[in-house]
Formats: C-alpha cells, sequence, structure tokens
C-alpha cells in the first residue's frame, strides 16, 4: 500500500450490513480502498456485491455498520451517539463527488451523447454552458467517440453507450468511481474497448470499485481482489495470488467455473 | 454448403421484380365510393337538412363568436388541467405520504362524480359561499368581496372543466412517469440530482412521449364537453349559441350541422398539432437515422470506398 493510501482511505467498510425485509444481503462486509487503488469485487450472482458497490453511493441505505468515503459517513450523520437520516439533499451532495457506472448504461434516450454529458454538470454543479460543452467534448474524445457528440443512445451500439456513460459520469470530476457490471450486457467483441477505458482511468489514479466477470481485467489493473459469497468477504488479496492459488473450497469453485 | 468468401467483383444489379397486385382492396374502394355518393346525393337533395339555412349561419357573428368562447373555455380549463395534474401526479409518485393521500382524496372526488353535477355545483357557488375572505381563521379579516355581485359564469366554467379534467389527466401522466425505466432515475439519483430535479429533467420529458397521444384524446374530449356548460349556466359557447338560434327558428337540423362542422374543424387542427408534439417528443425513441444522419452516413461510406479503389 502507498503513503498517501494510509492517510485516510477512500473508502472504508465497518461491518456493513444490508438486508430488504427479512432477506439479509450483506452480513458485515470490512474493507478498504487506498486512494488511486482498483478493487474489484468477484463472486456469484446474489452475493451482494451489487448491493455493496449500491450502499457506497447511498443508492441502497445500509442498515448496519459503517461506510465512509473520504472520511466521511454514508447516508447518516452522527450526533454523539446517535445516527440520523440523513435529508436527501445532503445525500444528494455526496453522491455528487462518487460516479457510476451501470450494467444497462441507463444513457438518458432523450438526449444525445453530449447532452447526457453535460446534463449532471450544469443541473447539479451549476457550470456555465460553454464550460460543460467544452469539457464534454474533451471526455468524449478521451473515450474515443469525439464524433457521436450528436447522435442520440439508440444510435449507438453498447459498446459506444457505455463509453459515454463512464464520460458522463466523469464529467462531475468524481474522486471515486463505481463500476456495476460494466460490460456483462455487451457483445464480447465490445467488451475490449470498455475495458480499455477504464484501464486508462485506472493508470490515471482513479479510485475505482469495480463489480465484474473480467478476470483478465481484474488480474492485469485490480491492486486488490475480493471475492464475496453469501453477503461476506471469503478472500481478498493480489488478484495474482487470489486468482491462482485461492485458499477457500468456495473460491476454487467459482473461479472453476468462471476460468 | 460453400461460401463465397473473395470480394464480390461487381455488385449485382439492383432488384426490379413485377410489384404485387391488391385487386379487392380496388373493389373495396369502388363499393365505399358509390355508398357515400349515393349518402351524399341524398343528403344534398333532402329538404330536412335545410342547406340554406345552413349557408346563411355557418358564418353567422354569433356562432363565430361561439366558436371563439368554445376554444377560449377548451384551452383555458386545459391550461388548468394540465399545471393540476402534473403537480398531482407527482405528488401521487412522491416518497411524501401526505403529497400522497391529498392526491388520491382529489382523483376520487372528482373522477367519481360526473362532470355535469360538477358543472351544475360550480354554478351555484356564489350561492354556498356569498363571500370570499382573506384573513386569519377565527382571526382578522384582511379583504371581502362579495361573489355574487360579479358575473362570473365563464370563470366557473373554466374551473369546473378544469378540475375535472385534471383528475383524468393525472391518471394518464402517472402511467407515463411508470413506464420510465427506474434505471433512468437511479442514473439521475446516482449524478447527485434531486428527486424534483429527477423527474423535472429526466422522467417527465421521457414520459411525454406516452404522455401526448391520450392527452391530445382529452383536449379533443375538453372541446367537446364544453357544451355542458350550459349547466353552469353558461350559453355563450358554440353549442349554447346555436341552440338560442335554432330555437327562434324552429330549425334545430341545419343548426346543429353548423355547430358539427365547427367542432370538426377545430378537432382537425387540433389533430396536426398533435402531430407535430408526437413528433418532437418521440426525439431519440428510435433507432431510425433523420435524413440528415443518413446522408452523412451515406457520404462517409462512399468516401470509404473511392479510398480503397
Amino acid at each position: 500500500m502507498t503513503a498517501t493510501a494510509v492517510a485516510t482511505p477512500m473508502v472504508k467498510a465497518e461491518n456493513v450490513c444490508k438486508n430488504f425485509g427479512a432477506l439479509k444481503v450483506l452480513k458485515g462486509v470490512t474493507l478498504e480502498i487506498g486512494r488511486g487503488q482498483v478493487l474489484v469485487l468477484v463472486g456469484p450472482s446474489g452475493s451482494g456485491k451489487s448491493t455493496f458497490l449500491r450502499c457506497i453511493n447511498h443508492l441502497e441505505q445500509v442498515n448496519g455498520g459503517r461506510l465512509y468515503v473520504d472520511g466521511e459517513l454514508i447516508g447518516y450523520r452522527e450526533k454523539g451517539d446517535k445516527l440520523l437520516e440523513m435529508p436527501p439533499r445532503e445525500a444528494a451532495r455526496q453522491r455528487r463527488d462518487i460516479g457510476m457506472v451501470f450494467q444497462h448504461f441507463n444513457l438518458f434516450p432523450h438526449r444525445t451523447a453530449l447532452a447526457n454529458i453535460i446534463e449532471a454538470p450544469i443541473q447539479v454543479k451549476g457550470v456555465k454552458k460553454a464550460a460543460a460543452i467544452e469539457r464534454g467534448k474533451d471526455l468524449l474524445s478521451q473515450v474515443g467517440l469525439s464524433d457521436k457528440a450528436t447522435a442520440y443512445p439508440a444510435q449507438l451500439s453498447g459498446g459506444q453507450q457505455q463509453r459515454v456513460a463512464i464520460a458522463r459520469a466523469l464529467a462531475m470530476d468524481p474522486k471515486l468511481m463505481l463500476f456495476d457490471e460494466p460490460t456483462s450486457a455487451l457483445d464480447p467483441e465490445l467488451v475490449g474497448e470498455v475495458l480499455g477505458v477504464m484501464k486508462k482511468l485506472a493508470s490515471e489514479g482513479m479510485t475505482m470499485v469495480v463489480v465484474t466477470h473480467e478476470m483478465g481485467f481484474a488480474r492485469e489493473v485490480a491492486d486488490q481482489l475480493v471475492f464475496m459469497d453469501a453477503g461476506v468477504i471469503v478472500e481478498s488479496g493480489k488478484p495474482r495470488e487470489v486468482l491462482s492459488n485461492p485458499q477457500h473450497e468456495r473460491t476454487k469453485l467459482f473461479l472453476s467455473k468462471v476460468m | 454448403m460453400s461460401v463465397d468468401v473473395r470480394t464480390p467483383p461487381d455488385s449485382p444489379p439492383v432488384i426490379d421484380a413485377v410489384p404485387l397486385r391488391h385487386p379487392w382492396r380496388w373493389v373495396a374502394a369502388i363499393v365505399i365510393v358509390i355508398l357515400v355518393a349515393l349518402f351524399l346525393f341524398g343528403a344534398a337533395t333532402n329538404e330536412a337538412y335545410g342547406w340554406t339555412t345552413f349557408g346563411k349561419y355557418i358564418l353567422d357573428e354569433r356562432i363565430v363568436s361561439g366558436v371563439v368562447v368554445t376554444l377560449e373555455l377548451t384551452v383555458l380549463s386545459m391550461i388548468l388541467a394540465i399545471v393540476l395534474a402534473v403537480l398531482l401526479a407527482v405528488m401521487r409518485l412522491s416518497p411524501n405520504p401526505v403529497f400522497r393521500s391529498v392526491s388520491w382524496v382529489y382523483l376520487w372526488i372528482f373522477r367519481g362524480t360526473p362532470v355535469y353535477v360538477q358543472l351544475v355545483f360550480w354554478g351555484l357557488f356564489p350561492t354556498i359561499y356569498k363571500n370570499i375572505q382573506l384573513g386569519i381563521p377565527f382571526g382578522p379579516t384582511f379583504f371581502t368581496f362579495n361573489i355574487q355581485n360579479m358575473s362570473l359564469y365563464f370563470l366557473l366554467a373554466v374551473i369546473g372543466l378544469g378540475l375535472n379534467e385534471a383528475a383524468y389527466l393525472a391518471e394518464i401522466i402517472r402511467a407515463g412517469i411508470s413506464s420510465v425505466p427506474e434505471g433512468q432515475s437511479e442514473a439521475s439519483t446516482a449524478l447527485g440530482m434531486s428527486w424534483l430535479m429527477t423527474m423535472r429533467r429526466t422522467v417527465l420529458p421521457q414520459a411525454m412521449r406516452v404522455i401526448i397521444p391520450p392527452t391530445g384524446n382529452e383536449f379533443i374530449g375538453q372541446l367537446k364537453t364544453t357544451s355542458l356548460v350550459a349547466a353552469v349556466p353558461f350559453t355563450f359557447d358554440l353549442f349554447g349559441r346555436q341552440r338560442d338560434i335554432s330555437a327562434v327558428l324552429f330549425q334545430p337540423i341545419p343548426l346543429l350541422l353548423v355547430a358539427a362542422a365547427w367542432y370538426l374543424l377545430i378537432t382537425s387542427i387540433l389533430m396536426v398539432g398533435q402531430f407535430y408534439l408526437e413528433r418532437y417528443f418521440s426525439r431519440g425513441a428510435s433507432r431510425k437515422l433523420t435524413a440528415k444522419q443518413l446522408g452523412a452516413l451515406a457520404e462517409a461510406q462512399t468516401l470509404g470506398e473511392a479510398g480503397h479503389t
């Protein structure tokens, strides 16, 4: 771990629990992600990895434990030893600094690629339109789509849509990026272009949490690989070590199926 | 099986096939044209239709002023209805239980009673509430005016029509909002947008595609419902005017035709407006490229081919 990461971790989860009614989805997840680090979450479906990701930007409210981003408690305010539910406005402010990329892209279909990107900076941050457009075009060329500014999402391929979605998240200048199975809905030949953008982002020092089944990406880019099953972390460590020498039976079983 | 993987030497000639013939379509069309011609001939020669009276009154000053009043009633009551309906629909879907209940009760009352009854009620409003006072309840009054002294029947007709329509439109808008996938509001939330901003910027514009066609229907329906304002009582609209004239002439049929012709004309104009609105709000809904985008792609293709040879 690098020296800066020791100061305050970007994400700190302490015994995070989440249940939907009687169903326990997260049963105590504890982990830390240092600044500039890439953490890849893997595990069978239903293991709680997506739910954990959604807890980080408070799309789901944590039921137990504490979750901090950049030293700030997510979703609640601490007053003495009491926890107060956070008003929506403050939750929205916390989310501004956390970018999220979804499995199904969730681009706004009624806006062009460029309009998708400049929407939140203008509406949420109050950036001037001209400045937002300039930055938006810059981001589009960073994801290799400078010729698609006026295209509507329905006119783009899945890979192009996901790259626009990444640019849209980056337009808010996030300090942390969350990726929820960003390539799972893509044709195999389009996966590479999205992973390429993500690799570049990681090399530029973005802190990233990635839920994925792309073990090649995990091996190459991740600083830390976490294997989750049934709402708990089963095993974590350097991706090369976990992938080539898994310690737990469940990890071995899972990896034997996906690799 | 053999697959030719070489590049084809020349593109094959464009297919020039004999188009499929549809003889029965022609037969059906001819039969219908004959039937319509017979009906028109009958109508033109039948005295009861009173075409001379029709011609005399179609542009009568009173009829035309009635048309203007009917349009005013329709447009104003629809504006009131749309504003109220958006508010009601958003309240109905809001996380706030107080808003949800208020919206539900409103819908329950205004959808649960006939519009004719509501219009009669609004006409009696000045009898029920003789004065409107502005002040602190059980405290001092700042301002009083007697509404019985005012001629408010036009306003009451607009309110009556608008409040009733709002209940129906609210349901249309709610259905439109629910048709927008959850991922859309999730993505907006994740970008730090508030609930209201998400509604305004992401959900409602997409819901419009679903909302516009039935709202066009409601607009046309409202135009025709204005003929009920006699219940208020308000009689300066198109239907009230023609009834006044026909009562004097004892010729109801030609004047009904006059009113029908005007309603049909206005409806036709509204349909044109609806077409353009629908086209505007279907932006991005289809993969189909616009003529401009197709042109650009074809040009790029030609350039690419030219580059290869």
